[in-house]
């Protein structure tokens, strides 16, 4: 039998019996309700390319007029660049140091009871909801002007972000030596310490070095409500309109995190 | 000491190692505790916490809806507004950034490089700054808040973008190409079906982020409930205050939530 | 040494994990349990440290009931029992020493142990342990680099640095090699005659248990169905501990 050769004995297939496509209307909903989104948002954010093409010539002054930036400017900065990253340090460490027993409480597979893990979840995703720079300008309404609420507005950022991912970190180890840790007879804080601990030392450490590289760009900003650091000197230079210092703020800072972000991942590819 | 531990070397190497880490970190947080301000704090420190804490207990519900003008609702819709513009921007704009910075795409190490080195400084460069910049070139309001947002996002997204690309799975690329397929079809139907998902859920992730970064851009006069908020704590209006918080935790909190349950049903 | 009286456990389905189980195990020796998959081994083993809880019947060690235990009684009696589970159960990132100190926290307070201020004695003891099986120069290497045999004999050196009465091993071998199962089995039948420790294994592997046991007890659908020495197991007894002929997979074998 020659291969072009139909097989007359094979029943045909009938159209009837093939599946039928799955139906696309969700997919239709999904993309009809982005639209409507996407339109709703331009209309109430009053966007509009034309705006922004008219706009642009403005914005490309702005540039040249802050480059070159003012070479002489960073000694001054250098004071305030250090408070910046002051602050990140200070703030990281008492978030992270908080954060600990935080995420033990809400661990499931620590804390049995579902009385306590709920509600302190519940108090973290509060502490997660409200942004850094809203919560230093409430610090700066109670405390005045300075660095003080800066820190206290990022330890309670970085309590947020590091509870939360040490707490998943938590939920996810392996539940064999906490076995073995109740085998030998350990009370509990042994077991936390002997078994927990030491599962989640390494991811600890990662998610401090990568909240403390948050910190220091939020840290960056936090002066233009008045919590300290480099971030007031954006309102002076731009309020003088003098953009290339500026621009000296711009690079200094840029620099700095790039330098910390390196070294930071660095440590952090060691660890994990 | 007994001869078995005499037996038993510890390793010297990473004693030596975890030494130095100590000291460094001993001399980095004497330095920064040096420095720490021991200002003293206000005497109405109290009085003013005591006061925002009412604040929010008492929260001003009138402010929540005002048939005329600036009202809560109209804030955190602005905000909502702000933060989907900008998220949907960057999403579309990062793609061409990720394939740029994603080491399976291209042929040489430069151009991979330069990739994540543009991505690194757009999302290094501080977002209120760019909105500052943005306020010159289209005047304050949302329109400027959109646009910081959509162009600092790309750096995020784009890196989590390239990520998701790097992490690949070349079999369909190459049975795709086998057959013949040009550079712009292998990406259509063996790259895209497979990082979509993990596309989707960066994005939302990024949303959920962005909505609070939209939160922020008002105090520097880039449109959504930072403005109203500023103002309310210049003016001491605790009440205001409180019910702006409560207003943004509960939007917050909802957006959290749909977005969560989103990408868990993408993945 | 250890008892079982009366013993029940029944889980929230209804299934009965243990039905009435009365055995008295004398200090000394080395019993082997065998059974189906399900047929409550590993429920019987556990509830010997009360890592399982029974809902009828005590459970005495050494003349305490460990049922009627609580708080820092428990952890007592606990430590007095060492106890080897098939996944090794270690500390995959902290080494070899660490995780043999581990087993000496019920013997100090809180405070010293999380400060890892262990005296200088229990280092020599845990130091001694790992040297009796034979692996004393890994003592500073991190548990997960060391094999699954040497990963096992890390948890012996544990139990050994309790100072246990009595060793629980809770299938040891049935993540190992035929080679590695023997140095295991050899290391723990060692232990048993050189110090007395009272030892309960459970195994699937029939002819692992006739070349170790003293006395092999046979459960089935959570009852004994054999109790007796190791000379009386014959085929036909296995059969009737599994309801059924011996299957192949369940003979380890000739090392290669």
């Amino acid at each position: 039998m020659s291969m072009n050769e139909p097989n007359v004995n094979e029943p045909k297939v009938k159209i009837g019996n093939a599946p039928k496509p799955p139906a696309k209307t969700k997919m239709i909903f999904t993309i009809i309700l982005v639209v409507a989104l996407l339109w709703w948002s331009s209309f109430k954010t009053e966007s509009s390319i034309a705006d922004l093409t008219i706009g642009f010539p403005n914005m490309f002054d702005l540039l040249v007029q802050m480059w070159p930036p003012n070479w002489h400017y960073f000694e001054n900065i250098l004071e305030p660049m250090l408070e910046t990253i002051r602050m990140a340090v200070i703030g990281t460490t008492f978030g992270a140091i908080i954060a600990v027993p935080l995420a033990l409480l809400c661990a499931s597979n620590i804390i049995r009871n579902s009385w306590i893990v709920y509600p302190f979840r519940f108090i973290l995703n509060l502490i997660r909801t409200i942004p850094d720079l809203l919560l230093a300008s409430i610090f700066v309404a109670i405390f005045g002007l300075g660095a003080l609420p800066g820190i206290i507005a990022l330890s309670i950022f970085s309590i947020g972000l590091v509870a939360k991912l040490l707490y998943e970190a938590i939920e996810s180890i392996d539940p064999g030596p906490l076995e073995a840790m109740t085998a030998v007879g350990a009370n509990k804080v042994q077991w936390v310490f002997f078994g927990v601990i030491p599962q989640v030392t390494a991811h600890f450490t990662s998610y401090v070095l990568y909240t403390f590289e948050v910190n220091v760009r939020a840290a960056a900003i936090l002066g233009l409500v008045g919590a300290g650091g480099i971030g007031e000197y954006y309102d002076k230079t731009l309020g003088f309109l003098e953009y290339d210092k500026t621009a000296s703020i711009i690079i200094m800072t840029l620099i700095v995190v790039l330098v910390i972000d390196y070294m930071s991942t660095k440590l952090r590819e060691k660890l994990l | 000491m007994s001869q078995l531990s005499a037996k038993v070397n510890k390793p010297k190497k990473k004693y030596f190692f975890k030494t130095v880490i100590f000291v460094l970190l001993a001399l980095l947080y004497i330095w920064a505790f040096a420095g720490m301000p021991v200002n003293d704090i206000k005497e109405t420190a109290g009085q003013i916490s005591k006061a925002i804490f009412s604040g929010i207990f008492h929260p001003d519900w009138d402010y929540v809806y005002l048939p005329d003008g600036e009202d809560l609702l109209r804030g955190l819709l602005d905000t909502l507004a702000i933060a989907i513009l900008g998220t949907f921007i960057s999403g579309i704009l990062c793609v061409p950034f990720a394939f740029w910075a994603a080491n399976n795409m291209s042929k040489g190490k430069a151009v991979t490089s330069s990739g994540k080195f543009v991505l690194s400084f757009v999302r290094t460069f501080p977002e209120i700054v760019m909105a500052i910049l943005f306020i010159k070139a289209v005047g304050p309001g949302s329109f400027a808040g959109v646009l910081a947002l959509g162009l600092h996002s790309i750096g995020m997204l784009g890196k989590l973008f390239s990520e998701e690309i790097e992490s690949l799975d070349m079999g369909p690329t190459e049975a795709l190409t086998a057959t013949g397929a040009n550079r712009l079809q292998v990406l259509w139907f063996a790259v895209l079906p497979q990082v979509l998902p993990g596309f989707l859920s960066y994005t939302l992730y990024r949303f959920e982020i962005n909505i609070r970064a939209a939160a922020i851009l008002g105090v520097i006069g880039a449109g959504g409930i930072g403005t109203p908020l500023i103002f309310a704590l210049n003016s001491r209006d605790w009440d205001r205050v409180g019910i702006i918080l409560l207003g943004i935790i509960v939007m917050v909190t909802i957006i959290d939530a749909i977005s969560g349950y989103l990408r868990k049903r993408i993945i | 040494m250890i008892q079982f009286k009366n013993v029940t456990k029944i889980y929230p389905n209804g299934t009965k994990g243990l039905n009435n189980i009365n055995i008295t195990i004398e200090k000394g020796e080395f019993v082997v349990i065998v059974g189906l998959s399900g047929a409550g081994k590993s429920t019987f083993l556990r509830s010997i440290n009360r890592l399982h809880e029974i809902s009828e019947g005590e459970i005495l060690i050494d003349g305490k009931s460990i049922t009627a235990a609580k708080g820092s009684g428990l952890r007592n009696i606990r430590r007095d029992i060492g106890m080897i589970f098939q996944s090794f159960n270690l500390v995959k990132r902290s080494t070899v020493l660490k995780n043999v100190l581990s087993g000496r926290v019920g013997y100090h307070n809180t405070f010293r142990t999380i400060l890892g201020l262990f005296p200088k004695d229990d280092v020599e003891l845990s130091l001694n342990a790992l040297n009796r099986v034979n692996i004393l120069e890994k003592a500073y290497s991190r548990a997960d680099e060391l094999s699954g045999g040497q990963q096992q004999r890390v948890s012996i050196a544990r139990a050994l640095a309790q100072e246990a009465q009595v060793i629980l091993a809770d299938e040891p071998v049935a993540s190992l090699d035929p080679l590695t199962t023997k140095q295991v089995m050899d290391d723990l039948k060692r232990i048993n005659e050189e110090d007395g420790i009272t030892t309960v294994v459970n195994l699937h592997f029939i002819d692992l248990a006739r070349e170790y046991a003293t006395r092999i007890i046979g459960l089935r659908a959570g009852e004994v169905v054999f109790d007796g020495p190791v000379e009386a197991a014959t085929d036909e007894v296995f059969a009737e501990i599994y309801g059924r002929p011996i299957k192949k997979d369940e003979l380890l074998g000739e090392p290669v």
